[in-house]
């Protein structure tokens, strides 16, 4: 016997199933990279490239935003929505500088003969993070709008979600750089000889 | 399945309608062409999905005229063979059924068999159309550009796929790459509506496990699609960087021409690796919602409620989590550890239990059934059929010892087209003699529509049957023109001769079912809004073609499942979802 009062769908907003949705699809995205990466890592020929001392500030970069994200999320729960646009513009501007932090890695391994063709390490290297980039950049449209939403003061329900949204992803790029670099960098080498020895 | 207590209904409201939430279309532009109302984009998936269909239909006749009477056709060259297989492949598995299966009956289906006014993210859901169709235009330009489409054969493979000899190296390999690429990602934002819509926007009362098997069918195909496109898209975007900028993701070091390329230390079968991670699950994203399909479409012309639904479900869900861990079945001829094809081998052949179970179910739902042998019965019916036979060749398949030998051979074209072209296409034709009543308001002709199954059904049969028995002689499959060869009899070649003739008449049936589509649009018989007696919840629309929302001012209540048929003590033959336990018993009441 079922009570209909009871039978409601879940109350979670629509858009945050669908980012939920989006998410999984996304990752499962960079774990086919990450895949295919440690497939080709195992063969001889492989030569890890430097990775630039640049990339750890980035991180670091990439980190604040997150944090500054999180702050507006919580500014904009107790409808503080002037602290709100601090974090979300602190968030923004921080991915920005990340991006341009990753461009100027680039040019530096450019600049030091490690071209995009020239060894599949190399290809891999720029290849993830351009992918990773633009995912980035992806969320930075929506932050703008979520921004845009604020600065018309826009009805509160509506920006903690949008901010709530923004937040979520932003966390999940983070997660998502923090394994791209442990696997650049090489610290998950053992992991993935691990893995592979299981699987062969 | 249990109806809800009277007593716990009487409490609830009806839902009243989130008039401010939905999209109104304010121009003819906005409500036929750029529309946000899945219905209509329901329509113009399908109708390009057809479009492109037919041209690789041509491609099909094409490729049997030269098998048949090779030598005949003249401007039929090796090159242009190979560039109409993998257009042929290519369109059908991904352009058509996918499109069809997902972004036409899913868009069509999904909100009306919920209950809901429309899909959940409507803009992002027209955005999905419109890239679909710029990719079929990308896709569809490669027959004018310089060297015409790639004829990688449709899995792509490189080194080959890229390199100098392959037709369509310049542009057509690259075009290819980029629609699909666009394809995927306009599918993922149709896709995240799907998924999203079948969990959030089901109306009251309408649990999961009251879904018609249909939506699970394409719900359950939209999830995996979303988790195995990734894969095809990391492929085609790692492809085309050692196309377009020289990166050497799977070009290992080769001699092309005479010359070293620039190429070096990429790894080809990476790229199956990926391809075939898409490309498995993508078999069972066409084949699930056509079980889907099929379950529903038994259920209301038997009259008989569905045997086993929960089973079904499970075994739905089983069949897609398990195709995910049977890619490598396509790699047996690229070499590898013999556990590893032992591993590949075994999930292969568990995939049977489940399909199993659904056949069972199947046919224990005919069982003593009222079957009524209208068309899309006899549809469903021939689905079934096809689909045992073309999984019984694929248990073949799956050993490692018998894939070897045969996996070059027609065997392999035989069973593929048995498995995912002919019963999906089934599948597809059944629903559209079952829902275009309700798409339309109009009947589809019957007799045209009796005359396109059995041309159809048997035609296939002429044409695909003796395939398996060339692919057993050992006829090599992909070649242009097989010449004097001594293992292959020249009664071989009249079979061919004979499959040819049968495809150009199977072909020519299609045209007869797109005459019908149109000629019923205007001249069809009036359907009314419910014309099989049907119990799932879009044929209880008020209106019929259902208006915009879908439904009236309220949202229907759902009281049970989409399968009571021939209920003892019921008024009618079927019960309604919507109709309120009051009603029933009110109805039964009378002898």
């Amino acid at each position: 016997m079922v009570d209909l009062r009871e039978e409601r769908t879940s109350s979670l907003p629509p858009a945050k199933i669908g980012l939920g949705v989006f998410l999984a699809v996304v990752g499962s995205l960079f774990a086919l990279f990450i895949s295919a990466y440690s497939m080709r890592m195992n063969m001889v020929d492989w030569r890890t490239l430097p990775v630039p001392a640049l990339l750890w500030f980035n991180t670091g970069v990439l980190v604040m935003s997150s944090i500054a994200l999180q702050w507006a999320q919580m500014a904009a729960r107790r409808n503080d929505m002037d602290v709100a646009l601090v974090g979300l513009l602190a968030g923004g501007v921080s991915a920005f500088m990340f991006l341009a932090g990753q461009l100027l890695a680039w040019q530096q391994l450019n600049a030091a003969g490690y071209f995009l063709a020239s060894n599949p390490a190399n290809s891999f290297f720029y290849l993830i993070t351009a992918v990773h980039g633009l995912h980035l950049m992806g969320g930075l449209v929506g932050l703008g709008r979520t921004t845009a939403k604020v600065l018309r003061s826009a009805e509160a329900s509506q920006i903690r979600l949008s901010v709530e949204l923004c937040t979520i992803y932003w966390h999940f790029l983070l997660l998502v750089w923090l394994v791209l670099l442990g696997l650049l960098t090489g610290w998950t080498d053992n992991f993935v000889d691990i893995c592979s020895q299981l699987l062969s | 399945m249990v109806d809800v207590p009277f007593d716990t209904v009487a409490g609830v409201p009806p839902a009243e309608v989130g008039e401010v939430e939905l999209y109104h279309p304010r121009s003819w532009w906005t409500r036929y062409v750029f529309s946000q109302d899945a219905k209509v984009i329901a329509i113009q998936y399908s109708i390009t999905a057809m479009s492109i269909g037919m041209v690789a239909l041509v491609l099909s006749w094409l490729m049997r005229l030269q098998l048949g009477f090779p030598g005949t056709f003249s401007f039929i060259d090796p090159n242009q063979y190979l560039q109409f297989i993998t257009m042929h492949g290519m369109i059908m598995v991904i352009y058509l059924l996918t499109a069809l299966f997902l972004g036409g009956f899913g868009n069509y289906l999904i909100p009306l068999m919920v209950g809901a006014r429309d899909m959940v993210f409507p803009y992002v859901n027209m955005l999905s159309y419109w890239i679909y169709l710029l990719a079929v235009v990308v896709l569809a330009s490669t027959f004018f550009v310089p060297g015409g489409p790639t004829g990688a054969g449709w899995t792509l493979y490189p080194p080959q796929a890229i390199l100098s000899g392959t037709p369509g190296q310049d542009w057509g390999i690259v075009l290819m790459l980029a629609s699909l690429i666009l394809f995927i990602i306009g599918f993922t934002m149709g896709g995240l509506n799907y998924v999203v819509t079948v969990l959030q926007a089901r109306t009251r009362g309408m649990t999961l496990m009251r879904l018609p098997l249909t939506v699970w069918g394409i719900f359950t195909a939209t999830v995996m699609a979303l988790l195995a496109f990734p894969a095809l898209f990391v492929a085609s975007v790692m492809l085309l960087l050692d196309r377009l900028l020289g990166t050497s993701f799977f070009m290992p070091t080769l001699v092309e021409m005479g010359t070293l390329t620039k190429y070096g230390g990429g790894s080809p079968i990476l790229f199956q690796h990926l391809f075939w991670f898409f490309g498995h699950p993508e078999v069972y994203i066409v084949a699930l919602p056509a079980f889907g399909i099929i379950s529903d479409l038994i259920s209301v012309h038997a009259r008989k409620n569905i045997f086993g639904y929960r089973m079904m479900v499970w075994a739905i869900v089983g069949i897609g989590a398990l195709s995910f861990v049977v890619w490598a079945h396509h790699m047996y001829v690229s070499g590898m550890h013999p556990y590893f094809g032992f591993f590949f081998a075994t999930t292969t052949l568990i995939i049977a239990i489940p399909t199993a179970i659904k056949v069972y179910n199947w046919v224990l739902t005919l069982w003593r059934g009222d079957i009524h042998l209208t068309i899309p019965m006899l549809f469903a019916l021939a689905f079934i059929v096809t689909f045992v036979n073309g999984g019984l060749t694929g248990l073949f398949l799956g050993n490692v010892v018998v894939d070897v030998p045969l996996s070059d051979t027609m065997f392999v074209v035989a069973h593929f087209h048995m498995v995912m072209g002919i019963a999906p296409i089934m599948a597809v034709f059944g629903g559209i003699y079952h829902w275009y009543p309700k798409v339309t308001g109009r009947m589809l002709n019957e007799a045209l529509g009796r005359f396109h199954f059995w041309v159809s059904f048997l035609g296939a049969y002429a044409i695909f049957f003796p395939m398996h028995y060339l692919g057993l002689l050992g006829m090599p499959r992909r070649y242009h023109d097989i010449g004097e060869t001594a293992f292959v009899p020249a009664s071989a070649h009249d079979l061919n001769a004979f499959m040819s003739v049968a495809a150009l008449i199977v072909g020519f049936a299609q045209l007869v079912f797109l005459f019908n589509l149109i000629w019923s649009l205007f001249k069809g018989r009036e359907a009314g809004g419910n014309p099989w007696g049907a119990a799932s919840l879009e044929w209880q629309t008020p209106e019929t073609p259902p208006g915009h929302g879908n439904w009236g001012k309220e949202l229907p209540i759902v009281y049970r499942w989409a399968y009571d048929y021939s209920v003892p003590g019921a008024a009618g033959d079927f019960v309604p979802q919507n109709e309120p336990p009051a009603g029933v018993l009110a109805q039964g009441a009378h002898p």
